[in-house]
């Protein structure tokens, strides 16, 4: 399948060449080349199950928790190849941030959900600690809402707030990639609004990858877009391009909801 | 017509839910039952000695002085050690099921810690006196004396007779039995955990151990406790097993380990059958009453903890 | 500094890696110490047990002490046992449906039902040798004598506990659509329960009972002191009844070499029995997920 070039404004972060991904006997990806940029919001749209959140869980080699599933071809980092590097994969998984379809707070405290991640590979005095808390709860809009609970656990958090919690979480760790698998999906309009508000500030500091089927939203915070269809990738462009006048026939079906 | 099949409708309704009521009264009416029937038959002794049999350090059919010091002693002792290794052991096996083994091992490795389960006790015990008892004696205590017999405490813990009988052996038999229950409750606790929960932590790169150890034992904290008591419950009543190894012998002389001692269900299966009527008999009784009462306490403390765990979600961790 | 940084990342992970090697090693370790015993335990069963075994075993009564090895068997021992489990299971067994049925299907949330679960939680716990005092209170007292009706009468009450819970557990799990389905057909309450739920609950209640027969045929504390043993062959309940669990204990604690041996048989013949049970409850629960 080919694929229609981005136009590069910024410096590719991640280079998708001849990725293939298969469950068992079921292949869900097929041939995937893909160039994202660093410093943008990149959106994964399409039906479900075109393979959109499996591509993203190629980044961090989540599949690799599940015997059954696997992956050829690369995905280059900075170029480094994450599918054959000899870095161990939790070292790979600390540079890249992950936040799932439902908010994950861990059993633990609001604070220590924070820090937990943090602590993993950094070594810092009890105030630098407390400073990176406060730093990536005010990044996820979270600070003055819990500034005075993080003893708490962070399950005592609105549904809205723990998906944020599980951002700061996210950021804490302060990665280079920071993928969103259909964060909004279990929350509310107010708090979708939240969360889409702060995709558009972390872009700042991040590439983000954000996997959605709501088309809504991939034109509201992307700069590109990607529209896969039952494991290919049909598209790849500027999300303006894309949602005023895409390239083939199968993305303004689906755009324009004659499909899907 | 319609109406007479209507009216013996509604009297076989009213008889079936009669039928189960029934049922259910005579459970309650058991434990009524083994209650007052533990009370009565202890009652002599209980007129007789009070509270202090608990405390009581003498066991003297002949002058008939009675005390359940020892056996008390016997039955936490030999329980406690077989908690202290199946806990971890347990533990182990549940992290190697749920997150190590490779998929086609899962389940004939589950079927088989869950088959230890199924064996009968009075097998282990068999198995323990003939078996394990010299092995353990020949391997274990012979050469652990002779090498750390010396060194002070740790020496008392391990004098006595090396002859693989005894609490020691009482123990680790009960461990064995235990870890399939305890084993099997923390693998399924653990393998309801959400995937997406353990992923979060693994994204965040953590290793196999940290996202078992902060993650998912936290999140299973309470059914991982259930499964302890359950284990505790077992160990606290288990009879054939612990008859055939701990050496039925009423001393406390020492905190001898390897020492024989005696537990409330050895005793009870050991003299029971031969104890005359009156003081002897009430007196075993009155340790079976005990016995009920610390597994009653067990469960009571099991099912609190699950209601605090409950109430306290979403409060101060 | 920023390659400071680095390294002291990659130092803290070196460790926590190592730590992770070293709990995953314990924790093969912990399931190869489990395997361990399982193994052990069931090669000494079985390779003792075989040896030991013979006709005579199922054919002859409990010998008199110090015969000839060889001479004598178990025959009265394994008879006594089956009819004090057959009788345990056929009284057992439905009254722990019933209460079962009870407890799923009249007011589950209720206050006497939650009662009755508390209890049966308890009657589930207690050490079964409490089991043995109640009923020789209970019914060795009365009757002064020890009988296999008492050894019955225990056994069965090990049974209603187990057999209640799954069955509870097993309707639990009938989908209420199914429920619903049959009342809106105007059927009455008996004959939902009896030809629909119960029925759909089936396979799940017969691996119940099933581990129930599995438990109280090893089960030896409850008839030290109901059924005690017999030396002799009988058919009959009352008096004391041989049993091959009570049977093996004494043996085996005999210094009695032929009895030594023939303790070995009978804890082969239970363990294969048990176990047999136990592969057959196992094979309809999976029969039931199909």
């Amino acid at each position: 399948m080919n694929m229609a070039e981005p136009s590069p404004v910024a410096p590719t972060k991640i280079v998708v060449r001849d990725l293939n991904f298969y469950y068992g006997k079921f292949q869900a990806l097929k041939s995937i080349n893909l160039d994202i940029p660093e410093h943008c919001v990149t959106a994964f749209i399409g039906p479900s199950g075109c393979g959109k959140s499996t591509l993203l869980r190629t980044f961090n080699r989540m599949f690799e928790l599940y015997p059954e599933q696997r992956a050829e071809g690369s995905i280059l980092l900075d170029g480094e190849n994450l599918l054959t590097s000899k870095q161990d994969v939790a070292l790979i998984r600390a540079r890249i941030g992950m936040v799932f379809q439902k908010p994950t707070p861990f059993p633990m405290s609001i604070f220590d959900n924070i820090a937990f991640g943090v602590k993993l590979f950094e070594n810092l005095s009890r105030i630098e600690l407390e400073e990176r808390v406060e730093w990536a709860l005010r990044k996820a809009a979270l600070w003055d809402e819990v500034k005075d609970k993080l003893p708490l656990n962070g399950t005592s958090l609105s549904g809205g707030q723990q998906q944020r919690l599980c951002i700061a979480r996210g950021i804490a760790i302060k990665p280079e990639l920071l993928l969103l698998d259909e964060p909004c999906s279990a929350l509310d309009p107010i708090s979708t609004a939240h969360i889409e508000e702060l995709i558009a500030e972390l872009k700042k500091n991040y590439t983000v990858i954000i996997v959605t089927h709501n088309m809504q939203q991939a034109a509201r915070v992307s700069d590109h877009t990607a529209y896969m269809y039952l494991g290919e990738l049909v598209e790849f462009c500027e999300t303006e391009q894309m949602f005023l006048k895409p390239a083939r026939r199968e993305t303004e079906d689906y755009i324009t909801g004659r499909f899907g | 017509m319609r109406l007479s099949l209507n009216l013996s409708n509604a009297f076989a309704d009213r008889l079936f839910g009669f039928a189960v009521r029934g049922a259910a009264l005579l459970t309650l009416a058991l434990l009524s039952g083994i209650i007052a029937s533990l009370v009565m038959g202890a009652w002599p002794a209980i007129r007789e000695y009070g509270v202090g049999f608990l405390t009581h350090n003498a066991w003297d059919p002949v002058r008939e002085d009675f005390g359940g010091l020892v056996m008390i002693y016997g039955t936490l002792a030999t329980s406690s050690i077989a908690l202290l290794i199946a806990v971890p052991v347990s533990f182990g096996i549940a992290l190697f099921l749920t997150e190590l083994s490779p998929t086609w091992l899962k389940r004939p490795l589950g079927t088989a810690i869950e088959l230890l389960a199924a064996v009968p006790s009075i097998v282990y015990g068999m198995w323990g006196l003939m078996v394990f008892g010299p092995v353990l004696a020949r391997y274990v205590q012979q050469p652990a004396q002779s090498l750390l017999g010396d060194v002070p405490f740790l020496g008392a813990l391990l004098s006595g007779p090396p002859v693989g009988i005894g609490i020691l052996s009482a123990g680790i038999i009960l461990s064995i039995m235990v870890i399939p229950f305890i084993a099997s409750v923390m693998r399924d606790v653990f393998e309801v955990t959400p995937p997406l929960l353990k992923e979060s932590a693994y994204g965040l790169g953590a290793t196999t151990w940290e996202v078992v150890w902060h993650v998912v034992l936290p999140y299973t904290k309470t059914g991982v406790l259930g499964g302890i008591m359950l284990g505790l419950g077992r160990a606290l009543g288990e009879t054939m097993a612990v008859t055939f190894v701990v050496g039925n012998m009423n001393q406390l002389g020492s905190v001898s380990l390897f020492e024989p001692a005696n537990t409330i269900t050895s005793a009870l299966a050991n003299e029971f059958a031969e104890a005359a009527p009156g003081l002897h008999q009430a007196s075993l009784i009155y340790l079976g009453l005990v016995l009920f009462l610390i597994t009653f306490t067990v469960l009571i403390c099991s099912r609190l903890l699950l209601m605090r765990l409950k109430r306290n979600e979403g409060k101060r961790v | 500094m920023r390659m400071n940084h680095e390294t002291a990342r990659t130092t803290r992970f070196a460790r926590r890696k190592q730590f992770n090697r070293l709990a995953i090693a314990l924790s093969v370790c912990a399931m190869l110490f489990g395997m361990f015993w399982l193994a052990w335990i069931l090669w000494e069963t079985f390779s003792i047990g075989v040896s030991s075994l013979s006709m005579a075993m199922l054919t002859q009564s409990t010998p008199p002490p110090n015969e000839a090895i060889g001479t004598g068997g178990l025959a009265n021992a394994i008879m006594g046992s089956l009819l004090m489990v057959a009788l345990a299971t056929f009284v057992g067994a439905p009254i722990g449906i019933l209460t079962g049925v009870y407890l799923a299907e009249y007011d589950p949330r209720g206050k006497f039902p939650g009662t009755v679960r508390f209890i049966n939680d308890l009657l589930l716990s207690a050490p079964s040798i409490i089991v043995g005092l109640f009923v020789y209170a209970a019914i060795v007292v009365r009757f002064r004598e020890f009988s296999g009706w008492a050894g019955a009468a225990a056994l069965a009450l090990i049974v209603i506990p187990i057999v209640i819970r799954t069955t509870e557990n097993m309707l639990m799990l009938v989908p209420a659509g199914l429920r619903e389905a049959a009342y809106a057909l105007g059927a009455p309450k008996w004959k939902v329960i009896t030809r629909i739920t119960l029925a759909s609950a089936r396979a799940g209640v017969l691996t119940g009972i099933l581990l129930a027969v599995a438990r109280i045929s090893g089960e030896t504390a409850p008839l030290l002191f109901t059924a005690l043993n017999n030396q002799f062959w009988k058919a009959s309940l009352s008096g004391p009844l041989a049993n091959l669990p009570v049977t093996i204990l004494q043996f085996a604690m005999s210094p009695y070499e032929n009895w030594q041996q023939l303790a070995w048989g009978g804890v082969f013949l239970i363990t294969l029995a048990v176990l047999g049970l136990n592969a057959l409850a196992r094979m309809l629960s999976r029969e039931k997920l199909k």
